[in-house]
């Protein structure tokens, strides 16, 4: 069976096994110098890379004012006035359903060429790099799909509860939908996110490199009242197995610590609305600080039990394989991590001058405590500021004013918990779990800002 | 539905909430979840719990009584699994690889050696997997990918059988059933491979780290790293996720690079474009991506309705508009057989192998009426 981490794995690592390069994608021989570089050390390639990098910056006008007064004394869009200011514009519920800006379309959710073969055991990347605050668009929410998305008619779906119970119970969206509700902003990430960037630099931008973390206001009812309702064990059952109701049947073991703490939910609510059907419409399980794939969607069934499972997705997939050959299994929480949104990876600054520095932190542990950036490669830092909310095993917002000068710069965020954890180097993070393991990369991000104003992903060391 | 009695017992109830309202609220959280929630869920029939509690635990636990042999399992094999697997469970077209890398000596340590190998090109389950268990129950739930849980208890042991087999976990002559699976679990290439002993465990169920592998300090000044350049994507990679220009806002304090022209190209592109000149360009991706959307739209209502039912009919499991998948792309296949509307319905209907490869098509159930307009798309070119 495919599993994404392999695929993200082999892109990264063992790209020439890639079976078809599709548009756009590295060709066989693309794959092989990429591979010799690596392999090579590429010092001499880098170092090449880097001169260039900073002679492409030759272009002295390159960054022309933005906004200059115009030779005929004012701004056109100014003395000109618009259609929209001398005209009569659209009547209510023109949409039934509002969209976005046209003006907007260059922001969706987007595949990255060549990880899979199939669209239906995929992924699909949030685009990180133009979204605000902490809340994601249901829309763009990033996709993880093992076998394909449904939308499930919610007057037919069914929710059951057996195993270490009184009375194993069934439960209808109507049943679940009376109990008291509560509602929650909390983050989910993929544990394969940034996964292809285990070993060397493979993709462009923030979408690709951190686009499988979202995060929504999830409304649900706490797992812990319905396993109440029906009697469950709570001495023998340890562990519950949550069950998907698609094809795929997804499972995953959850401990009973975390539903007993209340953070876990059966959600049916997402950002105001149900949850979309790419998102596991009607009913999917919330489990605050573990990567998504515990996060089953379509969910039909929990089972409590007094063993852990080794379901597929913690016994072949989503194990990090370590230096010594040896798997770590039911690894689930999603450490410490932050990532510069803007300016990033493929961006164009336009204009020497005030830049706010924005971005991204989250830890699975609980609250971020304190975000540090730096503009010079690590060696410098300043704290940056918290937006509100600040909320537990949530996205958290960060900014920090920055004047650009128009020389090179290396922009890192540094995110650090309430838990004391802070986030590692790539160096640190390899020196233990060596490049190998797919899963759980939260090393600090590099963002390499050239004189040109064009950003690259970089890697340190 | 309301007659006088169930009114009567209506008033009787609401009467006595209005009395007992205040004592009602402050027991609400000593009382029991049942009482607390009167009508919410009902008991699980057996028949219910049967149908949806498939799932089997390392300890065998779930595994229903039934028996399959390696040369049972061939045969399914090779009808329903192949086509995406590969003959001997190798083939990487699809997905990743499942046989292959495991030895012999792994068999008797219980420790797949290629996984300390760097160089070793991949990870099959094979190699992977410690537990049998994972495999059956897997197998049983999710396979075969375009129609999962249709395979017998029988065929999902001969299925599992035929995959030891391949890895040499189990000999040919081999049946596996529900009173030998513990023995096979024994020879398990990787049954010693994993390790519990880290900090990514929400729970405290079993003994291990507490604390997280990976330390790093909050240095503020002239700290150590020295911001040398390691690795950055290559120049000629620089379009391989497409044009990036069009992947960002149009307006803002940056813009995407114009990743289809060579890097130096990009820096004059934006030089020369400031104040009103980037707001027309902006205008202008606005318009070209607003023009291709218009393009789609015009889609024929038959493309659509075929494309739909080429999805709902999980053709498009194995069939891509434009480049082979699994099998040939449905331009391919309108190009070869244009105007065949009874050869492709008789094509789809039956399966078949040989015409584009090796690989087999299984025979498909949908509807006549499905059938006969997808073959008819097909056949006028399967357009859009």
């Amino acid at each position: 069976m495919d599993e994404l981490g392999s695929d993200l794995n082999s892109l990264a690592q063992q790209a020439g096994r890639v079976r078809k390069a599709p548009e756009h994608f590295l060709d066989a021989e693309g794959i092989r110098r990429v591979r010799e570089e690596a392999r090579s050390g590429r010092r001499g390639f880098m170092r090449q890379a880097f001169a260039a990098a900073a002679a492409s910056a030759v272009v002295p006008a390159a960054m022309a004012r933005g906004n200059p007064v115009p030779p005929e004394g004012g701004d056109p869009h100014i003395l000109n006035l618009p259609e929209h200011a001398t005209g009569l514009g659209q009547g209510v519920a023109t949409d039934g359903y509002g969209k976005p800006s046209r003006y907007e379309s260059n922001i969706q959710r987007r595949q990255s060429p060549g990880l899979t073969q199939t669209t239906q055991a995929s992924v699909s990347f949030a685009p990180l790099q133009s979204l605000f605050g902490i809340v994601t668009p249901s829309g763009l929410h990033f996709e993880r799909h093992h076998q394909g998305w449904w939308d499930i008619d919610p007057s037919q779906h069914r929710f059951m509860i057996n195993g270490l119970v009184k009375s194993a119970k069934v439960f209808t969206m109507d049943e679940i939908m009376r109990l008291p509700a509560v509602s929650r902003f909390h983050f989910i990430e993929c544990g394969a996110n940034t996964a292809v960037e285990w070993g060397n630099v493979a993709v462009p931008t923030v979408q690709y490199t951190h686009g499988m973390i979202s995060c929504s206001e999830f409304t649900g009812v706490p797992l812990i009242t319905l396993l109440e309702l029906a009697g469950a064990d709570f001495k023998k059952g340890r562990f519950v197995l949550a069950e998907g109701g698609d094809g795929s049947s997804m499972t995953r073991t959850i401990p009973m610590e975390l539903i007993t703490s209340g953070e876990v939910l059966v959600a049916y609510g997402q950002n105001g609305e149900m949850l979309r059907p790419e998102n596991g419409y009607p009913l999917r399980l919330v489990v605050p600080g573990v990567q998504g794939v515990s996060w089953v969607k379509y969910l039909r069934r929990v089972e409590v039990g007094d063993q852990p499972y080794a379901a597929k997705d913690e016994a072949i997939h989503y194990i990090d394989l370590m230096p010594n050959g040896l798997h770590r299994q039911y690894t689930s929480i999603q450490e410490c991590k932050s990532v510069i949104t803007t300016p990033s990876g493929g961006q164009v600054l336009l204009d020497q001058g005030f830049y706010n520095i924005t971005g991204l932190a989250w830890s699975g542990r609980g609250k971020i405590k304190r975000v540090d950036v730096s503009v010079d490669g690590g060696r410098n830092w300043r704290t940056a500021r918290l937006e509100t909310p600040v909320l537990s095993k949530a996205l958290t917002r960060f900014n920090i004013d920055w004047i650009w000068q128009g020389k090179p710069a290396i922009l890192q965020s540094r995110a650090i918990d309430e838990s004391g954890y802070v986030q590692p180097t790539y160096q640190q993070l390899r020196a233990v779990r060596g490049t190998r393991s797919i899963y759980h990369n939260n090393a600090i991000q590099s963002w390499l800002i050239q004189e040109n104003g064009e950003v690259k992903n970089v890697q340190l060391s | 539905m309301f007659n006088s009695r169930k009114s009567w017992l209506w008033f009787l109830s609401l009467a006595a909430c209005l009395c007992l309202q205040a004592p009602a609220w402050s027991q609400a959280n000593t009382r029991s979840a049942q009482d607390r929630f009167p009508g919410a869920g009902r008991d699980a029939t057996p028949r219910e719990v049967a149908a949806w509690d498939i799932d089997v635990r390392p300890d065998f636990k779930g595994l229903p009584p039934g028996q399959g042999s390696v040369a049972q399992g061939q045969d399914v094999w090779e009808a329903k699994c192949a086509h995406c697997h590969g003959i001997f469970g190798e083939s990487n077209e699809v997905f990743s690889p499942l046989i292959g890398g495991t030895t012999a000596e792994d068999v008797k340590t219980g420790r797949v050696a290629n996984l300390t190998r760097t160089d070793y090109p991949g990870r099959t389950t094979l190699m992977k997997v410690a537990t049998v268990s994972t495999l059956w129950d897997y197998i049983r739930r999710a396979m075969p990918w375009n129609n999962p849980k249709t395979l017998s208890v029988d065929e999902v042991y001969a299925v599992t059988a035929f995959m030891l087999n391949l890895g040499h976990v189990v000999p040919d002559d081999f049946t596996l059933t529900d009173r030998n699976i513990a023995e096979v679990q024994q020879r398990m290439p990787n049954r010693h491979g994993m390790s519990r002993d880290h900090a990514l465990w929400p729970g405290k169920t079993w003994a291990g780290a507490t604390q997280p592998d990976v330390r790093n300090t909050p240095c503020m000044t002239d700290c150590r790293t020295e911001p040398r350049v390691a690795s950055l994507l290559p120049d000629f990679a620089r379009n391989a996720h497409g044009n990036l220009r069009e992947q960002n806002r149009i307006v803002g304090p940056q813009r995407g690079a114009d990743t289809s022209l060579p890097e130096g190209r990009t820096s004059q592109a934006v030089a020369s474009s400031g104040g009103a000149a980037a707001s027309s360009s902006g205008g202008a991706a606005a318009a070209s991506a607003s023009a291709s959307a218009g393009k789609s739209s015009p889609e024929s209502a038959a493309g659509k309705a075929a494309l739909a039912l080429a999805q709902k009919h999980q053709c498009t499991a194995c069939h891509a508009m434009d480049k082979k998948l699994v099998g040939p792309s449905m331009a391919e296949i309108a190009q070869r057989h244009a105007g065949k509307v009874d050869y492709l319905a008789g094509k789809i209907r039956a399966g078949g192998a040989g015409v584009w490869g090796p690989i087999p098509m299984p025979a498909q159930t949908l509807p006549d009426a499905d059938l006969r307009v997808l073959a008819t798309w097909l056949a006028n070119g399967a357009n859009r």
